[in-house]
């Protein structure tokens, strides 16, 4: 049969974010897909040279524009295991307070975007208007809404007034209440389940060789998050990751609808057990040594491997995003599925492109 | 701090083929460059959040063999370091020589400080 | 049905959930990072500010005694407000207005003088 070469992206009303993908079609069928990337490239990882390794947290921060919080994170981390900083407890607390906070937004903006990308408008508004509720706790609490910019070596920036917590329990539940109102649509509606379920649909073998992470990896029925390791304040708090088993789109979607209630009761536990104390503790010298560090993002597992030679500048900083990772699953999902499921299919690995370039 | 176990350039196909087969996920390759040692390639391995870390350490204008045939995500990791720092990579499943984040046309390569060699076996 | 029947009821009878936008303007959190400002009478021209800020758009000239910020790279991480010794950098919560040309804030003050020039 004829076969076609058709250009999907860079720009492409369902795509948040340039990424190229040439689909060889046969008819109505995809057959093979090449990505191309490179549209927003910038390198940060580069300007590690150039800039102090305090200056860089705000660089990382920007490697991704929706979970800004978690970069940080993960490079502050890092810094900290090489110069052998002890974080206080409570400025641990609230880093994972501001994380899962991040986590809860992100993954409402993406649900918003995925029931756009199979059409459903109103949905996508409905979740963004909860999401401005997150956005809102961040703006009050961080001093910005996206790029929060409290992490620093050491500890946090800002911290937690007893009124800002109750104000923040009172949010975050009725938050709460008006996801649940949603899940009906987003997971029982029949044109919803229609579009998702058994489209793109990775086996639990072909994820984990693909090394796909995140929700990707647990929409395949793999128990694995960073969140295990215990980074920030989940070695005390326990987690326990969430899983489905049918590794389609409808299962992916599952995963980050109740991993948004799941951060949600994260964030009000971290506050009821948010310890007293100071928030950030003195550093003191140059970091000398190398690491690697590991955090959930909401996209994934994201690693950081840091080297520093005891100057003031870091050696590398190699950032691995998890749509980095995330792209060869999307490669191996796409041949065999139909043109008109390529939004959906694409979008259900949450591509985050200006991370995966840096 | 971080435990690496070394690793020559011939093992690399070897021993990515036995933590396939033992199970382990790969999270990624990092490429760093040493100056004047020439690179160091880290392959980074995951099983059970148990990670393990392979260290190669290379002169410059070595063809290193791709892994990609075992871990086909490792083809866009590899195509990247080609493309930052100038490493060739042999046998990658789609190589894009160079040509992942630029056009096709472009041939010099701003990301990386050495001069990129075009040969590759 | 019925339950479209109770939303559509619900949804007549429930406000807005928008603002009428240039009318009802949503304002700012306290705490915000939205502009910069300088008291420059407290500048002491020590130039903290300029080598930790990310983005590098603050120009500190201890001679002349000027300060300069390219109002439109910096990135209100508000990390010059932490670190200046005296205190005189602050954030306000309104953010900066639309522009339709890059801004510069320059700011001249009084140049510290050396003690011994002080002594004269
Ligand atoms: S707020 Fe940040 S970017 Fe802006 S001038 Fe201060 S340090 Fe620089
Ligand atoms: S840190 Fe403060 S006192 Fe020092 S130059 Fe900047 S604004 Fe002036």
């Amino acid at each position: 049969m004829a076969r076609t070469i058709l250009p999907f992206g860079p720009q492409h009303p369902v795509l948040p974010e340039p990424l190229h993908l040439k689909l060889t079609i046969e008819d109505e069928t995809v057959v093979e897909a090449l990505p191309t990337l490179g549209y927003v490239h910038r390198g940060l990882e580069k300007l590690c040279e150039v800039r102090d390794f305090n200056q860089m947290i705000q660089i990382v921060e920007r490697v991704c524009g929706i979970c800004s919080c978690l970069h940080a994170l993960c490079y502050c981390e890092g810094v900290e295991q090489i110069m052998g900083v002890e974080v206080p407890r409570r400025a641990k607390y609230l880093r994972t307070i501001w994380g899962e906070l991040h986590r809860v937004h992100s993954h409402l903006l993406w649900l918003g975007l995925f029931a756009d990308a199979f059409g459903f408008e109103s949905l996508f508004m409905q979740f963004w208007r909860v999401r401005e509720r997150i956005m809102d706790i961040m703006e009050a609490t961080c001093g910005n809404r996206v790029v929060v910019s409290v992490n620093v070596i050491g500890g946090v920036r800002r911290d937690l007034t007893p009124e800002q917590c109750k104000w923040i329990e009172e949010q975050v539940a009725i938050a709460e209440k008006e996801i649940r109102q949603l899940s009906s649509t987003i997971l029982n509606d029949y044109t919803v389940k229609k579009r998702c379920c058994g489209k793109g649909v990775l086996t639990k073998d072909q994820a984990y060789q693909l090394g796909a992470v995140g929700p990707m990896l647990r929409g395949s029925g793999w128990a694995q998050d960073a969140r295990q390791t215990g980074y920030a304040a989940f070695g005390e708090l326990g987690f326990e990751p969430i899983v489905e088993y049918d590794g389609d789109s409808y299962a992916r979607s599952a995963v980050r609808f109740r991993e948004t209630l799941q951060s949600l009761d994260i964030v009000r536990l971290a506050i009821a057990r948010l310890p007293e104390g100071e928030i950030a503790s003195k550093v003191k010298g140059k970091p000398q040594g190398e690491t690697v560090t590991r955090v959930e993002q909401p996209r994934g597992e994201l690693m950081y491997y840091l080297k520093a030679d005891g100057s003031k500048h870091m050696d590398r900083v190699r950032i691995r995003t998890p749509t980095f990772a995330n792209i060869p699953p999307l490669l191996a999902m796409l041949p065999g599925c139909e043109l008109a499921d390529v939004p959906v299919i694409v979008l259900s690995i949450d591509p985050c492109i200006s991370c995966t370039e840096r | 701090m971080l435990e690496t176990i070394p690793l020559s350039l011939d093992q690399v196909a070897a021993v990515a083929k036995e933590c396939f087969d033992d199970g382990w996920r790969q999270v990624t390759m990092s490429a760093v460059d040493c100056g004047e040692a020439g690179f160091e390639i880290f392959y980074h391995y995951d099983k059970d959040l148990v990670m393990r870390h392979y260290r190669l350490s290379i002169p410059k204008e070595t063809v290193v063999p791709s892994i990609s045939p075992v871990y086909f995500c490792a083809l866009l990791i590899e195509n990247e370091i080609r493309d930052q720092f100038g490493i060739c990579f042999s046998d990658i499943v789609l190589d894009f020589g160079g040509a992942l984040y630029l056009e096709a046309e472009v041939r010099a390569m701003p990301f990386c400080k050495v001069s990129v060699a075009e040969k590759q076996s | 049905m019925f339950n479209m029947t109770k939303n559509v009821v619900a949804n007549l009878f429930s406000k807005s959930s928008t603002r009428l936008y240039p009318i009802a303007v949503r304002g700012h959190f306290e705490g915000f990072r939205g502009t910069l400002h300088i008291n420059i009478d407290e500048c002491i021209f020590c130039r903290t500010c300029m080598i930790k800020c990310p983005s590098q758009c603050i120009a500190v000239d201890n001679k002349a005694g000027t300060w300069t910020c390219e109002a439109m790279s910096c990135v209100y991480c508000g990390v010059c407000v932490d670190v200046c010794p005296t205190g005189c950098l602050s954030m306000s919560k309104e953010h900066r207005p639309v522009a339709t040309e890059k801004q510069t804030m320059a700011y001249q003050g009084v140049p510290k003088k050396k003690k011994k020039e002080a002594a004269e």
